[in-house]
């Protein structure tokens, strides 16, 4: 086993070690069905600003779980809270505000010294 | 008077107490070989069950209720079956220390085994301490406490899906079946245990097929919090301070993904156990991955292309508890059906 080469790409990896995951809890205290979210898709599947542009709901929640902030303040911003998705969510997920909440998150983090 | 029938039923576990009672019911003079010195089988491994967390001591118990001191029953322990035949419309089981039992039928429920998770090096079960299996997690939580190996409360555990099972690699491509629900109930049961710890799943699809599986899976995100990640780790080190390095693939963000956690659960599969897959092959009723094959799997599931040998549990495929108690009363209505039918 000493052999088999544990090494890591340090860029473009997700390190859990590192990531915060503590500011999701903040998200969740906020809107507890968040975390009933099974990654489904239906909701990124129904968007109406998916029509137009390449967001995706779905891995935007994932990556902000996950601690991968990079670029969603600017990806959320393509939501036009419009609620379609939170019609179809098979588990209950209140889409609308997790996605109002991760922009309060990340606006904080990203535009607030512009 | 006319003579009573007899009918050897192989294992003591869940499916052979089941198949034992109904079989004495009907007033048929049983003998259970059980190759451990006691009853229960892998039951005895459980803590609680899923999905209701029911104590497996509890369930224990009132299965066994009119099967250890029943008339019509025998229990003989330490009895390993070495070899299984039919002789003269007899069935004739030899055992490991020479004794021979003669009956009018006989059933096979010898059960599963689990994996063995060396088999998986690169998961470092057997190499890192705080790798752990399901099983080990199950005795710890039995005893009331999750602990590593260095004697302190895990702040990070993660519980792995798919070891020994889905796996080409291993020669099993089948799913276990009751892996998936079993690491949703014990990272619950860690999280009660440990609220301030945080709980992670590794899996490659959530299998939740059985009732309330669910709802519990569910409840485990919502109000314990557990955390799912779809991936399976490729392979595990060590740190210095005896963590346990993991590497993955986050598949829902397409990420390369690695975290240290304090305790690494393997989520073992199911296997057919040694005696089934012997007995199976020395009556050629031998199926796949050596579990034994019933006769037709939706009419005649309880019967095997063998007259007068019938098969009850998980010797046939991995199955939950609730379906093994079921299929042991099964197997004894087709063994009296046949009965009958021979006179
Ligand atoms: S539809 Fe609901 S459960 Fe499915 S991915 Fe979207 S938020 Fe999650
Ligand atoms: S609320 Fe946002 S994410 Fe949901 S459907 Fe509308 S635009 Fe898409
Ligand atoms: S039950 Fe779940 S963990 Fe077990 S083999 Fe099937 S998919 Fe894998």
């Amino acid at each position: 086993m000493k052999n088999w080469g544990f090494k890591i790409p340090d860029s473009r990896t997700l390190d859990l070690d590192k990531e915060d995951l503590k500011l999701y809890n903040k998200i969740v205290e906020k809107v507890p069905s968040a975390r009933r979210c099974i990654m489904c898709g239906m909701c990124s599947a129904t968007c109406s600003a998916a029509n137009h542009t390449n967001f995706n709901f779905r891995l935007v929640h994932h990556k902000f779980r996950m601690g991968m902030f990079e670029s969603l303040a600017s990806e959320l911003d393509k939501c036009m809270l419009c609620g379609k998705c939170r019609m179809l969510c098979p588990r209950g997920v209140n889409t609308r505000a997790v996605i109002y909440n991760m922009r309060i998150i990340l606006d904080n983090m990203y535009y607030k010294n512009i | 008077m006319e003579n009573k029938k007899t009918v050897l039923v192989i294992g003591a576990g869940p499916a052979g107490i089941s198949a034992a009672k109904s079989l004495a019911n009907d007033n048929i003079s049983v003998t259970v070989l059980e190759k451990e010195d006691t009853f229960g089988g892998n039951i005895n491994n459980w803590a609680k069950l899923f999905p209701n967390f029911k104590d497996a001591g509890e369930v224990k118990s009132s299965l066994i209720q009119n099967f250890v001191n029943n008339q019509n029953i025998k229990i003989v322990y330490n009895k390993k079956v070495t070899e299984l035949k039919k002789h003269n419309q007899k069935w004739i089981a030899n055992t490991s220390d020479g004794e021979v039992f003669e009956s009018d039928a006989a059933i096979l429920s010898t059960g599963f085994k689990v994996f063995d998770a060396q088999y998986k090096e690169e998961l470092g079960y057997g190499i890192y301490p705080n790798v752990i299996t399901s099983v080990e997690f199950e005795k710890m939580y039995k005893n009331g406490k999750i602990l590593t190996v260095q004697g302190s409360v895990p702040k990070k555990i993660a519980f792995l899906n798919c070891v020994g099972s889905r796996d080409e690699k291993v020669g099993n491509h089948y799913c276990s079946r009751i892996c998936c629900i079993a690491a949703v109930k014990q990272a619950i049961e860690f999280k009660e245990l440990y609220p301030q710890s945080e709980a992670f799943i590794f899996y490659m699809d959530i299998r939740m097929a059985g009732q309330f599986y669910e709802e519990l899976y569910r409840k485990s995100q919502e109000k314990h919090g557990v955390v799912y990640i779809r991936g399976r780790i490729s392979e595990t080190s060590s740190t210095i301070d005896k963590k346990v390095q993991i590497k993955a693939e986050d598949t829902l963000a397409a990420t390369p993904l690695r975290m240290t956690v304090d305790m690494l659960v393997l989520m073992i599969g199911v296997e057919a156990s040694k005696s089934t897959t012997i007995l199976s092959k020395q009556n050629n009723i031998d199926g796949p991955y050596g579990f034994a094959k019933s006769k037709d799997i939706h009419t005649a599931d309880n019967y095997s292309n063998e007259n007068g040998l019938f098969l009850a549990g998980s010797c046939k495929r991995p199955l939950t508890l609730t379906e093994t108690i079921a299929d042991g009363k099964s197997a004894a209505i087709s063994v009296v059906e046949y009965l009958k039918q021979t006179k």
